[in-house]
Order: structure tokens, then sequence, then C-alpha cells
């Protein structure tokens, strides 16, 4: 799909390859560690781990040696230099999406449309998730799905069934320990044109996905006492604390807002808040602060204005996380990033799977398109995130075809037409 | 909110009421010595005694003072007394530690849209019932291996009964058509699952109401998008803590919502919202009609309606008619202001009153 490359291939430096990666590593490094004048480039941005394999160039490249991925992946933010000045080339890069279910391939296939149109240089590989019983009985995903994630690390996801009682967990659940996906990004941004009561909304929420009060531990002590435990431990909450921060600098965030209940939960929320203030201290370009989780609520319905990035464990990031969508219109345009260790991040639309209009050319796919801009914009394709995200924006200020839960009654397809229309129009 | 019989009858000495007055951090003093200033005034028949308690010591002798005095008078109102975190772990918060020694299971919040104050959403009209002493807040928490910390939430059946029986018991007698629970049982399957059992069983035995039941994130959404759907809902500790704060964002903030907690033998009366206001601490800008309200709820706790209507009636007048409101619903007046045109309103209407 798309033109080949068009830079020249690397390939007649095979003999020089090894120098070539290590000296692209260093860079790297240099990048992280060094001129800080260079880390706020806004051409450099958050993106994978440094895998070269992925790349389509004709070479192929050993992985970056241990040590230095340690440090490149910290924090799961890694920078690459802008892809004009890279040495690697500009080709295609592959994504693996996951259609999913009820809806889910309608959305995706005008994601794909939109892209298309867009001309943006990404190789789609799409994959199906359904849970399979592994060796040992354990439950996991289909062997070629994990295969294309590991390869590609970029993944889109449309919504997945739960099914109940079909004795396996849900897949959003799977997927997230197999790429042990500890950070849920979701920044709410109010859009022109789909009108609620609150305008002016700009934050990003971030939530810390493995542990908390989602364990999934619980006992029943007598016949009418259950506890259910709740977890917090000094690495997740120090990991979370770290992306958080970085995802502030390389967005150019100014403040990230520590929410908790350290004053009833004394010790769970105090090790989450004193990781975030250790966090912080290397941090000093962004203001940091904490405020409890009653607080965050009573002023978040009152002046969505007055936060930015929030960065809190899973509980009250599941709460908090669908409040904010709720402000900007729900979970039919809301986008959503989960950050994995490794450099794995899949992109996904949090909505349900709507099987009542699947099938009928009635969804919308303004989630699941605004996460794949969010997936650009993680890449380093910010030209193209922005030229798609204004397209999308435009058609529904314009109010011209909407679908019907944006408020109008037109199909998915001319939706997703005069997208492309835009798109195409703004080249 | 009183089940009159629930809770025996408040003692009365030569007619006069005594109540325990708990002043707390913050915003706590100045605006209970408006509270007692206004009920002087209006020549209520309550004395105050005065128990102070000091949130920067770490024994807990001036909180069990506190509940001992309590226990003696029954009904309390109280502010906010600030938790250090900085402080270790076992000095526990005191709020819950009143809350859990006094059993004061229930916590009750009605929040309305007044048409004196702007909001965005309007016709809000939600009570909410918060299960009080469990579930998250039972402060149980240990560290097994360093690094790693346990928190322990715990949900048991009799609390489960018990508030849903409250809840439904007060959705009938205020004439309430449908209660809904609030849980995240799809999560935490054993916990909330309980509860979410608990209060289907209750609500079997109450067929003219209906009942159902929302989870905790899509409630919140809800609430921001149309609040209007909700009449009462009850949930447990933590989820009640968010969604009772949202719900008083929604109607115009901390300054203008009450909030009782009830036990089977005693009422503590504060805000709902339960904010220290350290930084608009003693600046005269704290908004008085939370804390009145309060007050005026604990009037009708100990059956002297005449005097909390007028009082309610004069923060209304006040509030809607006069539009004499505080910074944080968009006005200009300060807190003595408000206070002032309340005391103005009462005298004009013509009851005894003692001098300004």
């Amino acid at each position: 799909m798309g033109s080949p490359a068009a830079e020249p291939q690397h390939g007649g430096e095979n003999r020089q390859k090894n120098h070539l990666v290590f000296g692209s590593c260093s860079r790297y490094l240099q990048l992280w560690h060094g001129d800080d004048q260079r880390q706020r480039n806004s051409d450099v941005r958050v993106v994978g781990v440094v895998q070269r394999n992925q790349m389509r160039s004709q070479f192929t490249v050993p992985t970056v040696e241990p040590a230095a991925q340690n440090q490149l992946t910290l924090g799961g933010a890694v920078r690459r230099p802008a892809l004009s000045s890279a040495s690697f080339s500009r080709g295609m890069q592959t994504v693996t999406l996951i259609p999913g279910d009820g809806i889910g391939p309608e959305i995706s296939t005008a994601v794909m449309k939109i892209f298309e149109a867009a001309k943006a240089p990404i190789r789609w590989e799409e994959r199906n998730v359904t849970a399979i019983k592994g060796p040992g009985g354990r439950w996991m995903i289909p062997p070629d799905a994990k295969e294309s994630m590991d390869r590609s690390k970029i993944g889109l996801k449309g919504p997945l069934k739960t099914p109940i009682a079909a004795g396996h967990p849900s897949m959003n659940l799977l997927l997230r320990k197999t790429f042990d996906l500890y950070a849920n990004v979701r920044p709410c941004v109010s859009i022109e044109g789909y009108k609620t009561p609150y305008t002016d909304v700009n934050l990003v929420t971030i939530r810390e996905n493995t542990e908390g009060e989602y364990s999934g531990i619980e006992h029943v002590i007598v016949d009418g006492v259950v506890q259910s435990i709740k977890l917090i431990t000094e690495n997740a909450s120090r990991r979370i604390a770290e992306y958080a921060f970085e995802y502030a600098r390389n967005n150019q965030r100014s403040s990230v807002t520590a929410v908790h209940k350290a004053n009833i939960m004394r010790m769970s929320d105090g090790l989450f808040l004193r990781k975030c203030r250790e966090v912080a201290e290397n941090y000093k370009d962004v203001k940091f602060t904490e405020m409890y989780l009653d607080t965050v609520c009573l002023n978040m319905v009152q002046d969505p204005t007055q936060f930015d990035v929030l960065v809190m464990p899973n509980l009250y990031g599941d709460i908090l996380s669908d409040l904010c969508a709720g402000l900007i219109g729900g979970l039919g345009v809301t986008p959503s990033g989960n950050i994995g260790a490794n450099g794995v991040a899949i992109f996904e639309s949090v909505h349900g799977t709507a099987p009542d209009i699947a099938g009928l050319d009635l969804a919308n796919p303004t989630a699941l398109l605004l996460s794949a801009v969010m997936m650009l914009r993680h890449m380093g394709l910010h030209d193209y995130g922005n030229k798609i995200q204004t397209a999308c924006f435009d058609t529904i200020r314009d109010k011209k075809v909407l679908t019907k839960d944006l408020g109008g009654n037109s199909k998915c397809s001319e939706f997703t037409a005069d997208i492309c229309r835009r798109v195409q129009d703004l080249d | 909110f009183a089940l009159y019989f629930f809770l025996p009858p408040p003692a009365k000495y030569g007619g006069r009421h005594t109540v325990t007055l708990i002043p707390g951090d913050g915003i706590g003093p100045e605006l209970l010595n408006h509270v007692r200033e206004v009920f002087r005034f209006s020549c209520v028949p309550v004395d105050f005694e005065v128990v102070h308690v000091n949130s920067a010591l770490e024994t807990e002798e001036d909180i069990n003072n506190a509940i001992t005095a309590i226990r003696r008078n029954g009904v309390a109102l109280k502010g906010n007394i600030e938790t250090k975190h900085t402080m270790p772990p076992s000095v526990k918060s005191r709020n819950n530690l009143l809350r859990t020694s006094l059993d004061l299971y229930a916590n009750v919040m009605h929040c309305q849209s007044l048409p004196g104050v702007q909001t965005r959403h309007q016709n809000i009209d939600i009570m909410i019932i918060r299960e009080n002493t469990e579930g998250e807040y039972s402060s149980l928490e240990h560290e097994n291996v360093p690094g790693v910390v346990e928190s322990l939430k715990i949900i048991t059946r009799n609390n489960s009964l018990r508030i849903a029986e409250y809840a439904f018991r007060l959705a009938r007698e205020k004439g309430r058509r449908r209660v809904t629970a609030v849980h995240k049982a799809n999560i935490m399957k054993l916990g909330d699952g309980l509860f979410l059992q608990c209060c289907r069983e209750v609500a079997s035995g109450y067929p003219d109401i209906t009942f159902d039941s929302m989870i905790v994130d899509n409630t919140t959404m809800q609430l921001v998008s149309k609040p209007q759907q909700f009449d009462v809902m009850v949930m447990p500790n933590l989820y009640g803590n968010v969604v009772s704060n949202v719900c008083a964002g929604l109607v115009g903030g901390p300054g203008l919502v009450p909030g009782a907690n009830y036990g089977r033998d005693y009422a503590v009366f504060e805000t709902a919202t339960r904010n220290t206001g350290k930084s608009i601490a003693d600046k005269n800008i704290a908004n008085p009609t939370a804390m009145l309200l309060a007050g005026c709820m604990m009037l009708d706790h100990l059956k002297l309606h005449d005097h909390a209507s007028s009082i309610r009636n004069a923060i209304f007048t006040t509030m809607n008619e006069n539009r004499l409101h505080t910074a944080d619903i968009g006005g200009q007046g300060t807190t003595s202001e408000v206070v002032q045109s309340v005391m103005r309103i009462i005298q004009s209407k013509g009851q005894l009153t003692a001098e300004f």
C-alpha cells in the first residue's frame, strides 16, 4: 500500500550495518540524555521502542543492545529523531489492526479508507484476537496476533465483545496481560461542533492499568463478609509516574496532577503519592500538584479547564477517565491509548460493540479515528495526524453529514467519504 | 431525613437541647460561629457544647472526647477535621474514626438545583445514600513485602442490607419512584456483587419502587450529560464519595449542599462534601449556606421544625430572590453579608428574635 520509501535505501552499506546501527543508537542516547533543546523540539515525539526490524528496509538490523534498550524504554516513552533526519527509511510502517466485533469491522474499514485518502505511510496487518486455550490450559491470544504485535509494536483495536460465561476472561484483560499494557492514556478535548454543556475541555487522564483495585483478588472470609484487595506496588507507581511526566514533557503540557485518597488509604495511596513526588523531582520543568479524588471530581464538573494531565491508580482512573469522556460527549468520540512495556502501544476505541447497529452502516467511526490519530502522533507522523484530525473536526463542525449518535442521520460511509474528501482537499 | 422509628427521641433538659459542636479546621470554625450566631438570633432552644479536636496531635484523646460528648448528647454539628497524610499511617483520619465508632452507617445528601444559582444543568433532584462505615474506608492496610502495599476493602452482608433498607425506606417516605444502586460488580465480582445482591433482596420487599443498577463509570458519564434521570442512588463508600462530589459540583459547588450522617442512635450533621477549605479560611469569603442548611437539618432532627423552616426560607430567599452570592457561586458577597441578610429576613418575618 503506497509508494516505496523515497529516501535511498541503505542496503549498499550492509557491511557497515552494525556501525550504522550503533551509530544511530548513540544518537538516540544523545537525544535522550543530551541537549535539552532537542528534547523539546516539537518534531521529536514519543514513539515506540527502537526496533528497527520493523522498518521495511533492505538490511536486517540487529536489535538494540540490552543496556541501551533499558535506558531507551524507560517509562515507555522513547524519542525518535524527526523522520527527515533519520538515517533509516521513511517507509511504510506496519500496524497491527484488530477490527473487533460488532461495528468493529465497519469502523476499521472507515479508518483504513481515510488513511488511504491521506496517503499515510501505514501498512495494516489485520489480525483476529479470540481467546484460545494454549498449552497448559491457560487462555491466550492467537500466536499469529501476538507475533504481529511484537513485530510492529503498534496496534489499533476496535471494540471487542466480552462474552459472559464463556469460561475465559475478557479479551481486553488478556491483551493487557500479554503485552503488559501499564498505562491507559485518554486525551479529552472538546469537539467543536458537538455541543456539550462543557466547552474548552483539554485534559489527559493517565491511568495505571495493571494493579490497584482491579487486581481481582477477592475472598469470602466468613459467610457474609467479603474482602477485596487493592494492591499498590512501588514499581508500578514509579513506572506510571515516569510515563506521565514524559508524556507531559513531550506534549508540551504544563502540569501533572496526582489524584489520590491518601487521607483515607494512607499506606497505599501514600506510596503512590511518594513515588509521584520522587519522579517529579526529575522533571522540574513540569509543575506537579496533588489533589484528593473528591476535590478533583467536584472541580471537574464545575470548571474542567483547570486540569491538565492527571495521573492516578486504577479505580480512580477508571471513574475519572469516563467522567472526562462524558464531558466531551461520551465514549463514541473519545480516543484512548494503552502503552505497554517494550514499546508496545495499542490504541483503541473504548465504546461497545453495538450489536444492534452492526452491519447497518450506521456506526460512528470518530472514536477509532481519533485513536488512530493518537497513534500517528505516537509514531511521529504529526502531519498526517493533524491533517486527518482537522478533516474529522471540520466534518463534525459542518454538521451536514453526521451519523445518528452525533445528531444527524447520515450513514457511516457518507461520513467517511466526507472526511476523505476533506483530507484530500487539505493536501 | 431522620426515620423516626429508627432513632430514639433526643434528650431534652429544661426544654433546651444540647448539641455537640466540633469546629474542625479551615473554614469550619468561622462557619460554625455564624451558625451559632443565627441560632442565637432566632432564639433557637439549642445549647452548643464545643469540643475542639486538634488534628496535629498524634494521640486520639481529642477525638475520643468528642465521641464521648456525642454519645452523651446524641446529636452533633461538625466541621471537617484535617488529615495530614505526612503523619505516620497509624494516625487514622479523625472524621473516619468518628463515623465508625458511632456507627453512623448512612450518609445522606440531597442535591437539588436552586433557581438562584447559575449552573450548566437544571432540574436536578438527586438523593444520595452512601454507606459510611466500611468499604474502601476500612483503613486496613499492610505492607507484606517492601514496596507492595495491600489495602483491604470489606463489604459485609449486614451493612449492605442495612444501607439498602435505609435507602428504600427513605425513598418510600419521601415519595420517590426509583432507586439506583451504583457498583462495579463486573470487576469486583464478590465484593460489589454482594452489595448488589443485598440491594436486590431489599428491593423485592418494595414493589412500588423501581430498582435498577448502574456501573460507576457509566454513572459518572450519565451524571455529567443527563443528571435529571437519577432519583435516589445508593452505593458503597468510595463510589459514594465520587458521586456525591460530582453531584455537589453539578448543583453549584461545595458551599451549597448539607449532609447528614445517621446511625441507629446518633446523628452528625456537616457539609456534604466535607471540605476543610484551608485556602479560604478566615477570609470572610466562604459560603455559609451548606453549614446553615446542615444546622437546619439538625433542627428538623430535633423536631424544632418551625425554627428550621424559618431559617431555611431565609437562606433560600437570600440565595434566590436577593441573589446575594458569595464568590464560589459567582457573586461578590462576603460571608458576613450573607449571614446578616439571613438574620434580617428572619426578623422581618415577625418571629421572636434577639438583638443583632
